[in-house]
Parts: C-alpha cells; sequence; structure tokens
C-alpha cells in the first residue's frame, strides 16, 4: 500500500457502522446506523456517502479493510451454526468442567456459563497423544468411520476437532479431519492444532469450538458482502482487521473467524498507536470511554501491546472468570464496566457504588427524556455543567437537567453532592483499572501520555491524568470513529503460534528451529496474500517461566537460527523481563519455554511527524461557563471554545471547556490546552513542560 | 481538608485495589501451585490496633478471619516498643497464622512520616516445609515442618540471615520456599507504596477515621443484615469419614436481634492425624458459610467478621490443641460450611443449598523411578479436582466445581510436563448428581497411570466415600466418592499409598446433594440430563417417576 492509495475503513458496531475514508485530500467519515440483519447493507451506505463526500467514485477505492463485532455478537447471543465436537475420550467435558472455579466467592445462586456445544454434541475417540508429541495411544479407523456416520446423521453445520496434545502432535486431528472430509466435502471443519496450536485444552478447545461455531455464518456473510460490494460498483480488495491489530485476508478471517473477536476494540488502539508515533511518544496509555465500557491499553513504542488469550463473552458484569477464555493473538485491552450510561446506586453499606449496569442508549441517561430514571454518569456530568443542556451531540439531543435532579435525588444526597460522588467513583474506577494494569505490566504509569477518544473519554480523561499523575493528555481529532480510522494504519500481520514445550537446560536447537522456520512460512503465506511484496519485519515471542511455576511472561527474542550459544541469549531476555516486571530474579532455577509467538508484519510507512506546540497565543472564547472541578472541589468559571479555533498553537488556560459536535473536552484548573498541527489537543498539566 | 464522607468512600474503595493489587503480584510470582492455580494467598491491610480494614477477595475464604486475627498477635507479642520502620514479620505457626505450617504469613508495619500508623499482612501456601511433607500422615505437628515462631524477617531494613538459613537447611525447596518468603515481603512493600500515593492524594497521615469509618458501616450493615433473620436456636450435625474413625461435626447456631453465635459443642475429638483443625481455621470456614447466606455484599474487614461470634471447644477435632498434626486441616476445614448451613436451613427455609463434595480432592504424587538405579529423576505433581455442589432451592448444583474453597483446577495437558504421569480420564461422573427437583452436581472421574520407567506414591486426601454428601428436603444424597485401582482394588482415601508401573489410579470424586422431591423436577429438565447422559432412561423413570 500506498500513502496515495484511496482506501476506506468500515468498523460495524452495536449501534453504529463507522466509515472513514482516505483520500489524498484528507480524510472522510460517517456514521449510519448499524443494520442487524443485512450488515453489508449499512456498509454500502456508509461507503457509498463516504465516497460522495470525498467526490469520488466507488470505482477509484484501493482497498476496503472491515472490523466487526458482528463475530463477539455471535457468541454472546449463541445464534452460531450447529457444532458437534470431537475429542481425546476421557476429555468429553473439558469445556463444561471449566477451571472448576466460581468467578464470584459469595453467591450461593451462582450460574456458570453453559458451554458453547452441549454434552449431547461433544463425540469421543479412543487415542492419545503424549505431552512430547509420541503416540501413546493409535487412532482406531473403524471407530472414525463410526464416529462420522454419526455425525453424519447428526445434521450438524459445522464440526469441530480437538485432541490432546495436538499442539504437539496434529496427526490424528488431521487424520479425522481427512477422512471426515472424505464422507462429507462442504462440511465446515476446524481444528485446534491449526487454529490455536498452544499448551492448555481448555483454551485451546474453546478456541477451536469458537471458530468451528461462528465460521459458517461469517464466511456466509462475507462472501455475500463481497457479492454486494461488487454488484454496488466497489472492486477493491477486502481486508479484515484482526484482533491482534494487523489484516488478514477474506479466505483467511472465513477459515479463522476467531481471530476476529476483538477487531472494533483493536482499530482504537491503533488508531491511539498511529498518534502515539505521530507525536513521538514512546509510552501511551489509551483510554476509550463509550456508553457502557471503557477500555483501557498500553502503547508502547509505537505498537499496543498484545497478549495471546483473552476472555469473550464475559456473562457476569464484566466478571474476571465468567467469560470464555479463548487463545488467539489480541490486543491486551483492560475492559470495565464505565460508561456515559453506567448507573449509580447505594450499596448496603451506604455507599455509592457507579456501574457496570448500564442504562444503555435505550433508555438512556435520564436527561435524555426517554424513560431512564436511574442516575447514571451522563446525568452527573450535566448536574456538574461539564455537559451543555442545549449543546449536546451539536443540539441534537436536548437534556434535561429536571430529569437528571430527580434521578439523582434518589441516591438521597444533594443533587450536586450526588454528581461529584458519581463522577469521582467512576474515575476512581478507571483510574485503578488503569493503575493495576500498569503494575501489571511492570511500568509506572506516571511516565506515560494518555490518549483519549470515544465519546466519553475527553469529559473525564483530564481527572483521570490528575488521579495517575499523568503530565500530558491527547485528545486526537476524529474520535468518534477512531476504530474505522485505525483500521488504515493497521499492517498486514499475522501471528503463528506453537506449543514446543522447551526447557533451556535440555533444549533442542534442532526441534525448535525447526518449528520457527515452519511458524514464519505459515505466517508468511498468510501476510503475502495482502502484502503483495511490501517489505516485512517478524516478532518473535517465547512464554517463559521458571520451571514449577505456572504463570509464563512474554519474552521478546531475537528471530534467528538459535546455535548454542543463543541458549545464554534466551535465559538473559527473559531474566530481564523478569526483572522489569518482578523486581528481581531467582537464583539456581532451571527456565522453560511453553509456547511460542512468531508475527510476520509488513513495516508500517512512517507517521508523519507532528510537530508539538507547547505555547501558544490565546484562543478566541465563545463565552464563559462554570462547572465543578472535582480536584478543588468547587465550581469554577471556565472559557468555552470551539474545537475549530484550537488551531495549531492556540492556547487555553484551564479551567476550559472544548466544545464540538462529536463530544466536549473538559480542562481542569490544573491543565492547559494548546491545539496541534494535526488537529489533536494537547492537555498539559501547568507545572509541567510540555 | 478534612476528608468527607465521598472521600472515605473513594478511599475505601482505593485501599480495595491496593489489597487486590498486593495479591495479584504473590500469584504470579509465587511458586506453590497453590498459590498461583487456586488462590491460596491472602493479602489486607490493618491499622494501628491490629483491625483489619480491607482485604483482597483470593481463593481461599480459610484466610479470611485467620488472617484478620494474626495480626493482632504479632502486634501483641512484638509489641509497639519494639516495632521500627523496616521490620518485616514472620510465622508459619498454624495456631497464630492460617492452620498449617504451609501457610506463612508475612507482616509489614507500615510508617508515615516516622509514626507508626498500621500493617499490611499476606500469607502464602509455600511448596515445601520440610517434615513429612504436604499430606495427612503425621501423629504431632512437629513431623510436619519446620515451625517459624512469631519473629522478625527483617528489623530496620535488614534481612536475618540465621532465619534464612533455617529454613534453606529444613526444606527440600530451598530456592523456592525463601523466594516466596521475599515475594511476601515485596507484596507488602508494593502496598505501602500504593497506600501512601493515596494518603499523599488526600492529604491524611493517619488511618483511624478512614478505619473507622469503613469497620463501622460494614458492623452496622451485618448487624441489620442479621437482625432479618429469624431469632431462635438451631442444631445441626453431620457426620463426614475422618481419617481413620468418622467424625461428627455438630453446630448450634443462637440468633437473638443483632447477635449471632456459633457454637461447635458436641463434635468430635481430636485425630490422630493430621485432619485436625485449629479453631482460627474452623472459625473462617464458618463465618465464610454465615456470610455467604446473611451479608454476601459486605466486604471483609474486622467490622463485617466481628459480628459473627464462633467458638469451638478447645480439644475438639475443630479446635484442636498443640501438638495435633494439622498438615491438611483443609480437609475437615471445608466441610464446616456445610453443617453451618444445615442449620441455617432449618433457619431460613430455601435460603441455601444441599450438602456437596465440598472437601477438595487435592491429590499430591511423588514419581519414583521403579528401578532407583534407572538415572530418572524424581518429580512431584499436585492436582486440584473438585466434585459436585449442592442443589440450591432454586438452580442445579455446579458439576466438579469448588465450594466452599475457590480453587481452580490445572490443566491436565501442563499437568503432564510437569510429572512422568498420563492423566487418561478427567471427566464428570455420570449419575453422581444427588437427584432432586433441582440436582446436585455431578462428580468427576479422574484416572492416572505412571508413564514408562516410574511408580507414584500418592497422598490421599480425601472425604465423603464413607459419608456422601446428603439432599434436602426431599432430595437424594450424592454419589459417594470411591478410591480404586483399575483392577477393582479398593484403596484408603487417606493417607500415603503406591501405584506401581502398569497400574491405573482411579479416583471418582464425590458429587452434590439433591434439593426437593425428584418427582418435582421438570419434565424438561429430566430431558435435558438424558440426553446430556447426566442420567440414564432407567433412572429417570425409577428416581424421578418419568415415563418420557
Amino acid at each position: 500500500m500506498t500513502k496515495t492509495d484511496i482506501r476506506i475503513g468500515v468498523d460495524i458496531g452495536g449501534t453504529f457502522t463507522d466509515v472513514a475514508l482516505q483520500h489524498p485530500n484528507g480524510l472522510a467519515t460517517c456514521k449510519v446506523l448499524t443494520n442487524y440483519n443485512q450488515p453489508e447493507q449499512a456498509i454500502l451506505d456508509g461507503i457509498i456517502e463516504a465516497t460522495e463526500q470525498a467526490g469520488l467514485e466507488l470505482a477509484d477505492i484501493d482497498q476496503v479493510i472491515h472490523g466487526t463485532t458482528l463475530v463477539t455478537n455471535a457468541l454472546i447471543e449463541r445464534r452460531g451454526a450447529k457444532t458437534a465436537f470431537i475429542t481425546t475420550e476421557g476429555f468429553r467435558d473439558v469445556i463444561e468442567m471449566r477451571s472448576e472455579n466460581r468467578f464470584e466467592q459469595y453467591d450461593l445462586n451462582l450460574a456458570l456459563p453453559k458451554p458453547l456445544v452441549p454434552r449431547e454434541d461433544r463425540f469421543t475417540l479412543k487415542e492419545r497423544m503424549g505431552p512430547n508429541g509420541e503416540v501413546l495411544l493409535a487412532l482406531d479407523l473403524d471407530e472414525v468411520d463410526t464416529l462420522i456416520s454419526r455425525i453424519l446423521d447428526g445434521g450438524y453445520e459445522a464440526v469441530a476437532i480437538g485432541l490432546m496434545h495436538s499442539y504437539a502432535n496434529g496427526a490424528h486431528e488431521r487424520a479425522v479431519e481427512k477422512a471426515l472430509r472424505a464422507a462429507s466435502p462442504d462440511l465446515s471443519i476446524s481444528i485446534s492444532s491449526v487454529i490455536s496450536p498452544q499448551m492448555r485444552e481448555l483454551p485451546r478447545f474453546n478456541t477451536v469450538i469458537a471458530n468451528a461455531y461462528v465460521r459458517p455464518q461469517v464466511a456466509d456473510y462475507l462472501s455475500r458482502l463481497v457479492h454486494r460490494l461488487r454488484e454496488t460498483g466497489v472492486n477493491a480488495p477486502v481486508f479484515m482487521l484482526h484482533s491482534g491489530g494487523g489484516l488478514i485476508t477474506l479466505e483467511t478471517a472465513s477459515e479463522q473467524p476467531v481471530r476476529l473477536l476483538e477487531s472494533g476494540p483493536a482499530g482504537g488502539a491503533i488508531f491511539a498507536a498511529d498518534f502515539a508515533r505521530a507525536h513521538g511518544l514512546d509510552k501511551v496509555l489509551s483510554f476509550d470511554m463509550g456508553g457502557t465500557t471503557a477500555k483501557i491499553c498500553l502503547i508502547e513504542n509505537g505498537a499496543p501491546k498484545t497478549a495471546n488469550t483473552f476472555e469473550v463473552a464475559r456473562t457476569y458484569r464484566f466478571k474476571k472468570g465468567s467469560g470464555m477464555t479463548v487463545s488467539t493473538p489480541v490486543v491486551e485491552m483492560v475492559e470495565i464496566g464505565a460508561g456515559g450510561g453506567s448507573i449509580a446506586s447505594i450499596d448496603a453499606m451506604g455507599r455509592l457504588q457507579v456501574g457496570p449496569r448500564s442504562a444503555a442508549s435505550e433508555p438512556g441517561p435520564a436527561c435524555y427524556g426517554r424513560g431512564g430514571t436511574e442516575p447514571t454518569v451522563t446525568d452527573a456530568n450535566l448536574l456538574l455543567g461539564r455537559l451543555d443542556p442545549d449543546n449536546f451531540a451539536g443540539g441534537a439531543i436536548p437534556l434535561h437537567v429536571d430529569c437528571s435532579e430527580r434521578a439523582a435525588g434518589k441516591l438521597s444526597l444533594e443533587p450536586q453532592d450526588a454528581a461529584f460522588g458519581i463522577t469521582e467513583m467512576v474515575d476512581e474506577n478507571m483510574a485503578n483499572a488503569a493503575r493495576v494494569h500498569t503494575v501489571e505490566n511492570g511500568r509506572d504509569i506516571e511516565h506515560f501520555t494518555m490518549i483519549a477518544f470515544g465519546g466519553g473519554a475527553p469529559l473525564h480523561a483530564c481527572r483521570l491524568c490528575e488521579k495517575l499523575g499523568i503530565s500530558a493528555l491527547i485528545i486526537p481529532p476524529g474520535a468518534g470513529v477512531g476504530s474505522a480510522i485505525g483500521f488504515l494504519k493497521a499492517p498486514f500481520s499475522y501471528e503463528s503460534t506453537r506449543g514446543l514445550f522447551q526447557r533451556l537446560d535440555s533444549f533442542d536447537l534442532e526441534a525448535v528451529n525447526a518449528a520457527l522456520d515452519s511458524m514464519e512460512k505459515e505466517a508468511r503465506d498468510f501476510v503475502e496474500d495482502g502484502a503483495r511484496g511490501a517489505p516485512t519485519e517478524t516478532r518473535l515471542t517465547a512464554l517463559m517461566r521458571y520451571s514449577g511455576q505456572g504463570w509464563e511472561i512474554p519474552v521478546l527474542l531475537p528471530h534467528r537460527a538459535f546455535a548454542d550459544h543463543d541458549i545464554q541469549t534466551i535465559q538473559t531476555a527473559f531474566e530481564e523481563a523478569y526483572r522489569t516486571l518482578f523486581g528481581r530474579t531467582i537464583e539456581g532455577l532451571p527456565v522453560e519455554i511453553t509456547n511460542w509467538l512468531l508475527t510476520v508484519a509488513t513495516v508500517l510507512p512512517d507517521a508523519d511527524a507532528v510537530e508539538r506546540h507547547s505555547k501558544g497565543s490565546d484562543a478566541s472564547v465563545l463565552r464563559e461557563r462554570t462547572f465543578f472541578d472535582a480536584a478543588l472541589r468547587k465550581t469554577v468559571t471556565a472559557k468555552e471554545v470551539a474545537r475549530g479555533d484550537m488551531t495549531p498553537g492556540k492556547m487555553v488556560s484551564g479551567p476550559a471547556i472544548i466544545v464540538e459536535n462529536e463530544t466536549t473536552t473538559i480542562v481542569t484548573s490544573g491543565y492547559r490546552v494548546i491545539g496541534q498541527g494535526d488537529g489533536s489537543l494537547l492537555l498539559v498539566k501547568k507545572e509541567a513542560n510540555a | 481538608m478534612r476528608p468527607t464522607a465521598i472521600d472515605y468512600q473513594i478511599m475505601w474503595n482505593r485501599l480495595i485495589a491496593v489489597v487486590e493489587e498486593q495479591a495479584t503480584t504473590l500469584i504470579r510470582t509465587a511458586f506453590s501451585t497453590s498459590v498461583r492455580e487456586a488462590g491460596d494467598l491472602s493479602a489486607g491491610l490493618f491499622d494501628r490496633t491490629g483491625r483489619m480494614i480491607a482485604q483482597a477477595v483470593t481463593g481461599t475464604p480459610g484466610h479470611v478471619n485467620a488472617m484478620a486475627e494474626s495480626v493482632t498477635h504479632f502486634a501483641a507479642q512484638i509489641g509497639p516498643e519494639n516495632t521500627y520502620e523496616g521490620d518485616v514479620f514472620i510465622t508459619n505457626d498454624p495456631w497464630l497464622g492460617t492452620g498449617h505450617l504451609h501457610d506463612i504469613t508475612v507482616v509489614t508495619p507500615v510508617f508515615r512520616k516516622a509514626k507508626h500508623i498500621g500493617y499490611f499482612a499476606c500469607t502464602a501456601h509455600v511448596v515445601d516445609i520440610g517434615g513429612r511433607g504436604f499430606g495427612p500422615d503425621g501423629n504431632e505437628v512437629f513431623e510436619e515442618g519446620l515451625l517459624i515462631p512469631i519473629t522478625k524477617f527483617a528489623e530496620r531494613g535488614k534481612v536475618q540471615d540465621l532465619l534464612i538459613q533455617m529454613v534453606r537447611a529444613n526444606v527440600r525447596t530451598p530456592d523456592q520456599t525463601v523466594g516466596d518468603m521475599y515475594s511476601l515481603a515485596a507484596c507488602n512493600e508494593a502496598g505501602d507504596r500504593r497506600l501512601q500515593s493515596m494518603m499523599d492524594e488526600f492529604d491524611v497521615d493517619v488511618l483511624d477515621g478512614l478505619s473507622d469509618f469503613i469497620i463501622e458501616s460494614s458492623r452496622k450493615a451485618t448487624l441489620e443484615a442479621i437482625s432479618n433473620v429469624p431469632n431462635g436456636v438451631f442444631t445441626h450435625g453431620m457426620q463426614v469419614d475422618g481419617y481413620d474413625a468418622p467424625v461428627h461435626m455438630q453446630v448450634t447456631l443462637s440468633i437473638q436481634g443483632n447477635t449471632l453465635k456459633a457454637d461447635f459443642d458436641g463434635t468430635s475429638g481430636m485425630s490422630r492425624f493430621g485432619v485436625n483443625c485449629p479453631e482460627v481455621y474452623t472459625r473462617a470456614y464458618a463465618c465464610y458459610a454465615l456470610k455467604c447466606a446473611i451479608a454476601p455484599q459486605v466486604p471483609n474487614n474486622t467490622g463485617s467478621l466481628d459480628p459473627f461470634e464462633i467458638t469451638a471447644p478447645e480439644g475438639c477435632i475443630l479446635a484442636a490443641t498443640r501438638p495435633a498434626p494439622v498438615s491438611v486441616r483443609h480437609v475437615m476445614g471445608h466441610l464446616v460450611p456445610d453443617v453451618v448451613l444445615g442449620a441455617l436451613h432449618k433457619m431460613m427455609p430455601n435460603t441455601v443449598p444441599a450438602e456437596g463434595a465440598s472437601a477438595l480432592w487435592n491429590i499430591q504424587i511423588s514419581a519414583r523411578p521403579s528401578d532407583p538405579s534407572s538415572g530418572l529423576p524424581n518429580r512431584e505433581v499436585l492436582m486440584f479436582n473438585s466434585g459436585g455442589t449442592g442443589a440450591r432451592p432454586a438452580l442445579d448444583g455446579l458439576s466438579a466445581t469448588a465450594f466452599p474453597s475457590g480453587v481452580s483446577t490445572m490443566s491436565v495437558e501442563a499437568t503432564e510436563h510437569v510429572g512422568p504421569i498420563t492423566v487418561w480420564r478427567k471427566d464428570l461422573r455420570e449419575g453422581s448428581g444427588g437427584a432432586g427437583a433441582l440436582r446436585g452436581g455431578l462428580g468427576q472421574t479422574i484416572e492416572i497411570e505412571p508413564r514408562d520407567g516410574y511408580d507414584l506414591y500418592f497422598n490421599a486426601m480425601f472425604d465423603r466415600v464413607e459419608n456422601p454428601a446428603r439432599g434436602r428436603d426431599g432430595g437424594r444424597n450424592g454419589g459417594a466418592g470411591g478410591v480404586h485401582l483399575s483392577d477393582g482394588t479398593k484403596l484408603r482415601s487417606k493417607g500415603r499409598q503406591l501405584i506401581k508401573n502398569g497400574q491405573r489410579l482411579i479416583l471418582s470424586l464425590p458429587g452434590g446433594g439433591g434439593f426437593g422431591d425428584p418427582k418435582n423436577r421438570t419434565r424438561d429438565a429430566i430431558e435435558n440430563d438424558i440426553a446430556a447422559g447426566f442420567i440414564t432412561q432407567d433412572e429417570a423413570r425409577e428416581i424421578y417417576e418419568y415415563e418420557g
């Protein structure tokens, strides 16, 4: 891809489908309502609108990049295919027994999430691999044949195959797949040694099952989408954003839809990462706040932090452990139930609690006047003067202060006190989540710059920075369609994973090098389809621990054919990573590697560097308005400035309110704000140097 | 600026985040499987007088009260006059800490502006503490390992070398055990840093006001919850397997207004083996059951724990005295909630579950080469496994799920990398859920075989083999546990035994009890159970009177 290409990013979210069109003269964006029955229709509408806006023809588009929450929704709403699961005898119930624990300690009436594939649809075979891929019990092909006829009789639309230790040797899985394919060539089959070849049966089985479960639907949707695009006159190739923040081809996406689960949020992180690079920032905390949740992600050296497992479809108020753990590459994000719609209540101890229950968009916060009666974060922001009742969403939604007051009254506090309590509590919850996340990664949050986007973030970000001791905050432009813009900034990438257990004191160089070669080839094949010869880079990560520990840490390793002396290099890299996380290393214990991750990605073009304006001349003030400054505990008189007037080098000293149609930026008394060359706002702590 | 009620609430919130962070740090750095997989740890903040202000919610209710009480012992024995900035205190005394030698408790006094204002404390289960190793076969605590009395791990920042040397010389895993001691100290330090920055932010120098606020609002909420339950005296008894003789547990709950007393008078005497519970551990599990049923929302602190007055007569198996062996005190401890819930059921019917498998089926496996001259290394494997929980008044029990403990199981694939064993089976045990209008959770079946060249010794610490989980209100009992070889030979449910190469150990974990008459189970639920294979057609007909 080149910078002159005309590319369009499309993000299907729960409420809106966002479109961002990048063309030689700039960026055109629009939002259309998501169409649940025909998602592709909303995409076409959006593409047509954005193309017209930019004064282009549909045929001018060079590339379409797409991400969607539809895959996640299919899992949450259980709208997938009728799926059979084939596993090793003795392990039929792995996905039902989960980790055998309760995610809520004190709830006697706890309900655990039901497995995606019910027990009657889970079948077993007498076969067994050992931990090093050795065959302990050979596959019985007669038994396979009998099983296949049962599967065919069962009328299944999809089959997932997950056998024990298949990450170490996938031969049995492949043999079953082959027999099944021969018996039913059109059946959709997913096998765990391809979809997620990593040690640990529960996440691997979950992953292959989730893949099989959504695959027919996703494949169908994607082919419909391409068909409609062609019909309408868009002939450009379509690529998908995967959860790990890179692009893959439609073919890969159709085969491995489980890689798409977090594609929307990943787009947001890439959006922030792009600004981090442009502003030359090594350490960034991205903060995205919408109506129901807030998401936090670490971005270091211009790349969002990634992980190789995450939990999808949490059933119990965002509680860790209440969802389904899948192992697939993902941009690592902390998501908490804090958004504009989060509802405040008083608990048994008389304490104010905010979220995770949300008024969502229907009925919405009380102030929308659409029947909501419970006090929300948005109501609190209105009562504290942070939102203007007559100019919310550019005046499109009039806000009712009286409704907010009535709702806040339910908390048996004065409306102002309740509102202050609500915003402080929600800011505290988000700050705690951010603090814990950075500490868990062995980082010191004070040295980070925050990049805030999403409708709600600019209202809260400055206060969050005060709480976290962060002295610089960037509010990029276009924050309302951040994910779609992010799609345009993503590289082509594919992460290949392998469970190859190795202890450094008995390291098998030959086996490791062979595995890395095949991983690189696999990843390269996937990337090449989209990259078409563009320069690429590789990144090798090993998941390592001291022998005896159960928790691995990711260790970045040089990617090359390893020789004897590299074992020491690997040991040293592990010790450095361990020390960064935990402050010390442990003498005398052997070190081991459980899983390997190898990413091939196209090299991103250099971001256009943004020169920092740290001082400036006064921006023109629309009027004076008051809002409640939480740190000072008092109402302050603030300058209201239009975002459009915050041109490069324009400055306002807080307290200030920067208004635009999509959002409102609060600048507290402790910060000042300066317009930047790329349209961003830079908020800087007054005593700090910009 | 004097803190307002909102400030106190925010600080309370923050403290809970601080102790959770303290706990997370420990989980990630600990060597012991039970810490990292099972959350067998605890972390909390205490005020100057030893009152607990905040505690992390971890996998083990057993630490709830135990840790809350332990700081008082440290404060009393060391004394404020000997408490200096940079000190770190330590013990693993089962009677002053959390019930057995494997748990090390570390307490760090907090200073601010040179003034002692409180303590951070944490506890974690270590890999090894010497002695016989983790198992029930000892007859005195002296056989169970090294006991570190309450002492200073570090004084004014300097670590006591002699203590470290003593520990290193007495345990099988010196690097890990000593490593964990440092981890415990470091996690308190991390808590201290977070607390200090919070106090900077809110401009406060003492914890007293905050501590009063938290403890008093929690106490008030707890007392109010207690006053909402019926007055009266309710006694309940339950028999469990014990080591070599059945154990009778008995509890009497007396509720009058907002006072609640639970007493274990009538419970069997101590065992000669390591299944005895120090009273502090009994109190923890009894309190856990009471809190779940009466005041589940109130966070753990001195204010929310104090109102539950729990006692057991000295010398009974639930209030074992020195020098009783206590290594696997968790087995009896995990069964305590069942007897307490039984009494609660008499007090407030249709609130609490039927009896469950309750005691974890932990298995400690020592793999030894069949031929000692083969040069194959020894390996140790620890697995956590859970049976079924009791059916609830409106919900089936949970299959293969830990209760009251909050333990997680380990991946079989990961376990097979740790030691030379093959786990041929780990799946739900059909038919083991106690029948009822609501069905008890199913237990599970586990089959383990040594790999080539190895025999296995395993430490059995299993209960509910002779005494299955009982159903409630017409619900049937859950399936009893079983310990066998694949040829049908019955093995003991407690103590160390041998599995020779070529043999397979089969563990049948107990199911939970049912709730209500099976005839009243909905036909849909019965049909689902048949389809899933949880019950057979015959069982459906005979027990549930289902004619299909």
